[in-house]
């Protein structure tokens, strides 16, 4: 039977299980808008694309599904931009279809023509310029498969008007023919093997936890793999929620702003296992003294990730949880008690600095707020966040014991994911709670989409940290510019009245007595809300590993 | 040092830039690149040469790279295996009839041949390995060298071989020689 290719497009997305798509209509992709009307697809029209790639993004991360988002030529292609490096850098499988201007216009400068496959060319995994209605079933099929299968990550599709208006006889291609495209997952034996000998002889081996766990559901192998070694586990921040945080092994996270005891422990290891995560800056601090007494053994699904910043003893190029399930059987059981007790020691020195130790001074602090939102939630909430001071408390003082329901932006570190992050969520599960904690300067970047989520009703609850400073910027001037404060003094609208302006109720909070009311205001109010905190204006996050130092020279928070 | 990749690739628009791409995304130097057709209509082959700071390092990370591509169907890191390789150079030179004995003499000694012939200029094609052309050049030089176009370097490696090779590395055995490649670690 012929189809235009708008309905093809439709015929193929339906197939691919997508129910919701975040977008925006305009005049390259309006034959798809109207073909949209005819299929079982909940639109949600956000305010500004960049919106749209964020819920999508957190659709996907929350759902483990892919998402979806979609936008017109020009300005509306060059808005999702940075919300497809965002899920690029976070290998977070989203498709993005753009309209296009004709084919016969390309290469014109017609109205509203950007070269959107060049532009997205480095922060796509693949992209496909579609200039004929046939070739649309084709390409849906291999951008959803390569979007999901192997390492995740975004795909776009930018379809030329004429190819969403032409007929053609619609075949759904059962198959997808990718001849350089193989992703692998078993790891050769005798290269387990070598692994097994490394774990076998190590004293002081600890497990780093990256999203490569989430992102192949190998939470419980992982759990499985150390408990029966008794080894430790240190997570990435992308990596938090795999293994829980209750549990007796799990040393929370590493890196610029982890754990003193955990990045002590990375360093006086003799044994490192990365799993399914690539040795970001961010988590090594310098190459140069990084676990220098450590073999490696480095189980990750992508090839180039392998040595890439630092070189590793064996590496296991697999799928993560293919490879655990097999090496699990291979190993013995050991117990690392002396190990285990000196990272215990260098745990509770850490404490007696805990600002959540700190007596009440009458002032709101960021990690105190997350604490009291961890205790309302029963740390069971979606968290997701912006970028900067508030995301690494959040990190650090919302303990996740289930997987799935951190979503925050870490590699781009993209402000204003937050919030259209959360409405994404939501739309993977309705009935879960889902808070937003974002900073004054992120969520005015993205504070529009309010509007979006009271549209749909998203449930979702927007805790602002206001500072009145761009906290995380503010607190490096503080450190390394010699408190030199340079375009960091941040004015604020009235959040509160912003947000009933949007039609959300929102309260300002100011006093410690305050919280726990307001918290579980929000949480008692359907839709979405907004709480104001104003906080300490020039607290800053500890511990903290100064860019280009090493991992155990932390800056520690001083003892009150 | 210089690295010698053979990608085949699916002969697709943009796949040319997709590859190119990579290397500027990568922050790697392409000394050439040539790009053809091949005995399969769909699929191209590329002959790239880069140059490599950091040698067996660097040259993993562009295989690994290259591999990530979904267009591109098989690497080979060429540079340690017996293959043949071929530059062509056209070089014009500014000569009169006093002097086209002497090019012709050199022609003849580096196997090059005159492909034309005008009142005041002729000029040489030269087929070979990179070295010799160099060679040549050299030579040609004080003479008075106008024009000069290369095509990049061709390869291929020696003896019954298709051209198509899995690299194990990529599937995650090369890289067990690790203790080397630590060495070489940046």
């Amino acid at each position: 039977m012929k189809k235009t290719g708008a309905e093809i497009l439709w015929e193929c997305l339906v197939r691919e299980g997508v129910e919701v798509v975040f977008g925006y209509p305009g005049g390259a992709n309006m034959p798809i808008y109207d073909a949209m009307l005819s299929y079982p697809v909940h639109h949600v029209l956000v305010r500004h694309e960049q919106g749209g790639a964020h819920m999508a993004d957190g659709y996907a991360r929350a759902s483990g599904k892919v998402g979806m988002a979609m936008a017109t030529s020009g300005p509306g292609a060059t808005n999702l931009v940075t919300g497809i490096a965002t899920a690029m850098m976070d290998s977070v499988p989203v498709v993005f279809v753009t309209g296009q201007v004709a084919a016969h216009l390309i290469g014109g400068d017609a109205f509203q023509e950007v070269d959107v496959t060049g532009i997205t060319l480095p922060i796509t995994k693949h992209n496909y310029l579609v200039t004929r209605a046939d070739e649309i079933a084709e390409v849906v099929r291999e951008a959803f498969y390569i979007a999901r299968s192997g390492r995740p990550g975004p795909v776009l599709i930018d379809i030329c008007k004429n190819a969403q208006v032409e007929q053609t006889e619609f075949i759904y291609p059962e198959d997808v023919k990718l001849p350089g495209y193989q992703p692998v997952d078993h790891a050769p034996k005798d290269s387990l093997e070598r692994a097994v000998k490394l774990i076998e002889k190590a004293q002081r081996p600890i497990i780093l936890c990256g999203h490569g766990v989430l992102v192949s559901k190998a939470e419980e192998v992982l759990a499985n793999f150390a408990v029966k070694t008794q080894t430790p586990v240190a997570s990435t921040l992308l990596g938090l929620g795999a293994f829980p945080a209750s549990h007796e092994l799990s040393l929370g996270m590493m890196g610029m702003h982890g754990e003193v005891h955990t990045n002590m422990a990375i360093q006086n290891s003799d044994l490192i296992l990365a799993f399914g995560m690539r040795f970001d800056d961010r988590v090594t601090g310098t190459l140069k003294t990084y676990a220098p007494h450590a073999k490696k053994i480095h189980i990750e699904i992508d090839p180039s990730e392998m040595h890439k910043n630092v070189a590793v003893d064996v590496p296991l190029v697999g799928d993560l949880k293919t490879v655990l399930t097999d090496l699990v059987p291979m190993v013995d059981e050991y117990d690392h008690d002396a190990w285990l007790k000196e990272i215990s020691g260098w745990k509770s020195e850490a404490d007696t600095r805990n600002i959540i130790n700190w007596p009440d001074d009458g002032k709101l602090y960021v990690p105190h707020l997350i604490a009291n939102i961890w205790k309302a939630t029963g740390g069971g909430a979606i968290m997701t966040t912006d970028v900067g001071q508030h995301q690494m408390w959040a990190a650090q003082y919302y303990a996740l014991d289930k997987p799935n329901r951190w979503l925050t932006s870490g590699g781009a570190g993209t402000m204003g994911f937050g919030l259209p992050a959360a409405i994404g969520a939501w739309f993977a599960d309705k009935d879960q709670e889902i808070w937003a904690v974002a900073g004054d300067g992120g969520f005015q970047m993205t504070a529009a989409e309010l509007t979006t989520a009271v549209q749909e009703g998203a449930n979702v609850k927007v805790a602002i940290m206001n500072n009145s400073f761009l906290g995380m910027v503010r607190q490096w001037q503080e450190f390394f510019f010699e408190k030199r404060y340079s375009a960091v003094n941040m004015l604020s609208p009235d959040f509160v009245k912003l947000a009933e302006a949007h039609g959300v109720p929102a309260r300002r909070v100011t006093k410690r007595e305050e919280v726990n009311e307001a918290i579980a205001w929000a949480r008692k109010t359907q839709g979405p809300v907004v709480l104001e905190f104003v906080v300490e204006q020039e607290d800053a996050v500890y511990p903290m590993v100064p860019a280009g130092a090493a991992l155990d020279q932390m800056i520690q928070r001083p003892v009150k | 040092m210089n690295y010698t990749f053979i990608a085949l690739v699916e002969n697709k628009p943009g796949v040319l830039n997709r590859v190119a791409s990579l290397f500027r995304r990568r922050n790697f130097n392409i000394e050439s690149l040539a790009v053809g057709r091949t005995e399969n209509p769909e699929v191209s082959r590329m002959t790239v040469v880069v140059d490599c700071p950091n040698g067996d390092y660097d040259a993993h990370k562009i295989e690994a790279n290259l591999y990530k591509l979904v267009n591109v169907i098989d690497v080979q890191d060429v540079t340690r295996q017996p293959s043949v390789t071929r530059d062509l150079a056209l070089i014009k030179i500014k000569v009169g009839p006093e002097k086209r004995a002497e090019v012709n003499g050199l022609a003849e000694i580096f196997r090059a041949r005159i492909v034309d012939v005008a009142v005041d200029s002729v000029i040489v094609e030269i087929t070979g390995t990179e070295d010799k052309i160099e060679g040549m050049i050299e030579l040609l030089r004080p003479l008075g060298i106008v024009e000069m176009v290369r095509t990049g370097q061709v390869a291929m490696t020696r003896g019954v071989n298709d051209g198509v090779r899995r690299v194990q590395g990529v599937l995650g055995n090369r890289y067990e020689d690790v203790s080397e490649l630590a060495e070489m670690a940046p």
